[in-house]
């Protein structure tokens, strides 16, 4: 029954969104205000694909195995809450939370842009439905979550278990708002260019989408970042893996954008730069989907991998970007730019070649062993040690343009106070030899980030005292810049100060080292609904403040599908997170314990959520101002 | 020169889309038949009882070598047991077992159910070893020479093809 109503539906979308194409063409010809149908139209179609969400969440609840997706992904003893979540932990459903957020953007979209040209909007709102239709007939003939299979089986086959859980449920939603919002950017730039509409207004209408899904991207990637650190048990939160790239790639070419927006709303420059950075943002998204869903990566995520599915992402790839540089060649006109050296326009231009220099280089390790698989036969994989080693000199370099950029004037610019970032320069390279001198030293590379990040830090605090004296503050813009400074700064300290142990520990036994004694005291088994767990008890203690902490690490085994994971007992406070793992050892009495101490983790997070808040707060003040 | 950039910008996305359609119809699976024809590497395993390490001077010893990588769990490895337990009467031919990720008493279990084809029995508890020989996935078994060239990988169960495979290249 669900599986019909489903079915329905989704050819309603299709139908909807023919519609939608069909009198929005028509009314290009007439003058006069947009027809009140189309809004109507786009309305219901929305409506309708949220309905037929939810007709999925409700086959999910249910149970009902006569779907393939829920027969696949779910089982009846699953909790409510991962039963819900999994609607959009698998393949066929999150397509159509994509196909839902394309919706529903596209109205949005239309009814909050009325000052824009009609031309444009209309136009965006065609393009935006030729997208709309694309998934959706993908979703119908290639992975339509409604499938039916007969007979149908009593039990479902449970979902991996590693993905039961809470950050995991929230993360697929937030990045997908972020990355499949960039569409409609997209559409408007493809709307841009055919109406040549270039003028400065052009960027009032997508700049709250841009710093909206670029808000949405950065929350997602946190999230997964965050369920990576507690939940895959290696202790990091992230392991440049391609789906992680696959994510961060669209994120670089956000930020990019919003900035060079800047430039063009201030001083109408850079226009096809803007229109490039909409259309590389969203085809870096369906890029990267395509490197997740077709399988021709191999990483953690585990969707399963169909070629079929493959091809379909691949032509619509290939549509989007061939139709993009054709039209962008037929429009494109030589920009003069006769910029001043030292002006704010250039110190935005270096950011986004900074952005670029990062994207490609992701781009390239993300790509570069299809690449040698399909031309040399070789196998070889891209780890950490690449990007590490090629992006983090340069962010030296990036923090101090981030300290002088915002602060350069437009055209022309000079830069008084000297020496106050004499003075800046010279505390943060003395705090840095501070923290060796009562911490520990570290390499060269670690010293020069550690003084960058305090010199960004401490000279746009700087600017925000400056500020509030005269009452003009930049909230956004300071937040985000110092927050991105201590996020840098924290990850470099918690790099430099991480301690990790690994133990071989038997019951009651107790291990020492540096000003650390742990102890495993107990051992549990407890049975939960869906799985059963091994839990340990043990006590780290601290030797010199006699402060003990209890941890309890788990193994866990799970049922269906059968499945052992190991569950990090985390103790987190502002100035340090414990971090155990436990597994066991077949046939003995020893459990492998790996300890590590985890300076400032949690400064980590807020500081990714105090870049967050940055766009926020501008997002509320330019719907403010407008 | 616009016209060269725009040509050049087209070629690289025809490149990479190329590339990613090549790329989709490839197996994706990890393939190791390039270890074919090179020479065994260096390793040193220890044997099932604990009592000594094999190496690579232990499999020098007869004309050929099959090394058979098995475990109890893995149901494939009891299709083919039968023809392991016929290739273990040629003579030129010396067995060695390698027990990959297992519990003890559960492979000797299945050996004295099934019978023990191997002459050399070794374990590898979790599987590190094995990784040296290109092993992703059990069972699988490699033939190599007295020179210790790998003349042939043999991924899955053995089958009878297989089987006369072997005896056509020890005799």
């Amino acid at each position: 029954m669900l599986s019909n109503l489903g079915n329905i539906l989704l050819f309603l979308n299709v139908f909807l969104s023919l519609s939608i194409i069909y009198v929005a063409n028509k009314n290009l010809k007439i003058s006069g205000e947009i027809n009140k149908n189309i809004y109507q139209l786009s309305l219901i179609q929305s409506t309708s694909i949220i309905i037929c969400f939810f007709v999925l969440i409700s086959a999910f609840i249910v149970s009902d195995f006569s779907l393939i997706t829920v027969y696949q992904n779910s089982h009846s003893l699953k909790p409510l809450f991962y039963k819900v979540a999994g609607t959009w932990g698998n393949h066929e459903g999150s397509l159509l939370l994509w196909a839902i957020i394309l919706s529903i953007f596209s109205f949005l979209f239309l009814i909050y842009n009325k000052n824009h040209p009609k031309k444009f909007r209309l136009l965006t709102l065609i393009v935006q439905n030729i997208l709309i239709l694309g998934f959706l007939f993908f979703i119908l003939f290639n992975s339509n979550p409604f499938s039916s299979i007969s007979p149908i089986p009593k039990e479902g086959l449970g979902l991996n278990p590693i993905l039961q859980d809470p950050a995991l449920a929230i993360h697929p939603p937030l990045l997908y708002i972020g990355f499949v919002g960039a569409s409609i950017y997209f559409s408007a730039a493809i709307a841009s260019l055919i109406t040549n509409y270039s003028e400065k207004s052009f960027s009032h209408s997508i700049k709250g989408w841009v710093l909206f899904s670029w808000c949405f991207q950065t929350l997602g990637i946190l999230v997964g970042s965050i369920w990576a650190y507690y939940e895959l048990g290696w202790g990091g939160f992230w392991f440049w893996d391609p789906v992680e790239n696959a994510s961060l790639l669209p994120w670089f070419a956000m930020t990019a954008l919003f900035h060079s927006l800047i430039v063009f709303e201030k001083r109408n420059l850079f226009y096809f730069w803007v229109i490039i950075l909409c259309l590389i943002t969203f085809i870096l998204s369906v890029t990267g989907t395509f490197l997740v869903r077709s399988g021709i990566l191999n990483s953690v995520h585990t969707f399963a991998s169909d070629p079929s599915r493959g091809i379909y992402i691949l032509i619509f790839l290939s549509l989007m970007i061939f139709g993009s540089i054709f039209l962008l060649f037929q429009k494109y006109k030589k920009e003069n730019y006769d910029l001043n050296r030292n002006s704010k326009e250039t110190f935005i231009l270096v950011n986004n070649w900074f952005m670029m220099f990062y994207l490609i280089t992701v781009l390239l390790g993300t790509i570069y062993p299809i690449f040698t698989d399909a031309l040399t036969d070789s196998k070889i994989s891209v780890g950490p040690p690449f990007y590490n080693s090629i992006i983090f000199p340069v962010v030296i370099i990036f923090l101090l343009f981030m300290a002088f950029g915002p602060k350069a004037k437009w055209i022309k610019n000079k830069f008084q106070n000297t020496r106050i970032y004499l003075l800046i320069l010279a505390s943060a390279v003395c705090l840095n030899l501070t923290i060796i001198f009562f911490f520990k030293s570290y390499s060269l590379l670690s010293n020069f980030i550690i003084i960058s990040a305090l010199f960004l830090i401490m000279s746009s605090l700087m600017d925000a005292a400056k500020a509030l004296k005269r009452n003009k503050f930049d909230f956004a813009r300071i937040i985000s810049h110092t927050a991105f400074g201590f996020l840098v700064l924290f990850i470099g300290l918690n790099d430099i100060f991480s301690i990790e142990k690994d133990y071989n520990i038997k019951l009651g036994e107790t291990k020492k080292f540096e000003d650390y004694s742990i102890q495993l005291q107990s051992l549990d088994l407890k049975n939960y609904k869906n799985y059963k767990a091994v839990i340990g008890k043990l006590e780290v203690k601290n030797i010199n403040s006699n402060k003990t902490n209890i941890l309890n690490p788990e193994i866990r085994i799970y049922e269906k599908p059968k499945t052992l994971t190991y569950e990090a007992a985390i103790k987190t406070s502002l100035i340090k997170d414990y971090y155990l793992t436990m597994s066991n050892i077949d046939r003995s009495d020893y459990y492998n314990i790996k300890f590590q101490k985890k300076p400032l983790m949690a400064w980590i997070w807020i500081s990714v959520i105090m870049i967050v808040i940055g766009g926020f707060v501008r997002l509320f003040n330019n719907a403010k101002n407008n | 020169m616009q016209k060269i950039i725009k040509i050049l910008i087209l070629f690289i996305f025809l490149f990479v889309i190329g590339i990613f359609y090549i790329s989709l119809k490839r197996d994706t699976n990890y393939d190791t038949s390039s270890l074919i024809n090179k020479i065994t590497p260096e390793f040193k395993i220890i044997s099932f009882d604990e009592s000594n390490f094999y190496t690579r001077d232990d499999i020098k010893k007869n004309n050929y070598i099959l090394i058979n990588f098995w475990s109890s769990w893995c149901t494939p490895c009891r299709i083919e047991h039968p023809i392991l337990m016929k290739l273990s009467q040629t003579k030129n031919l010396t067995m060695l077992g390698i027990n990959f990720k297992d519990k003890n008493t559960q492979a000797i279990k299945f050996l004295s159910e099934l019978g023990n084809p191997y002459d050399l029995l070794a374990k590898d508890k979790n599987g590190k070893q094995s990784v040296k020989f290109g092993v992703y996935g059990i069972p699988e078994s490699i033939l190599i020479n007295k020179d210790l060239i790998i003349i042939q990988k043999f991924v899955g169960p053995l089958s009878f093809e297989d089987y006369n495979n072997i005896i056509k290249i020890i005799e």
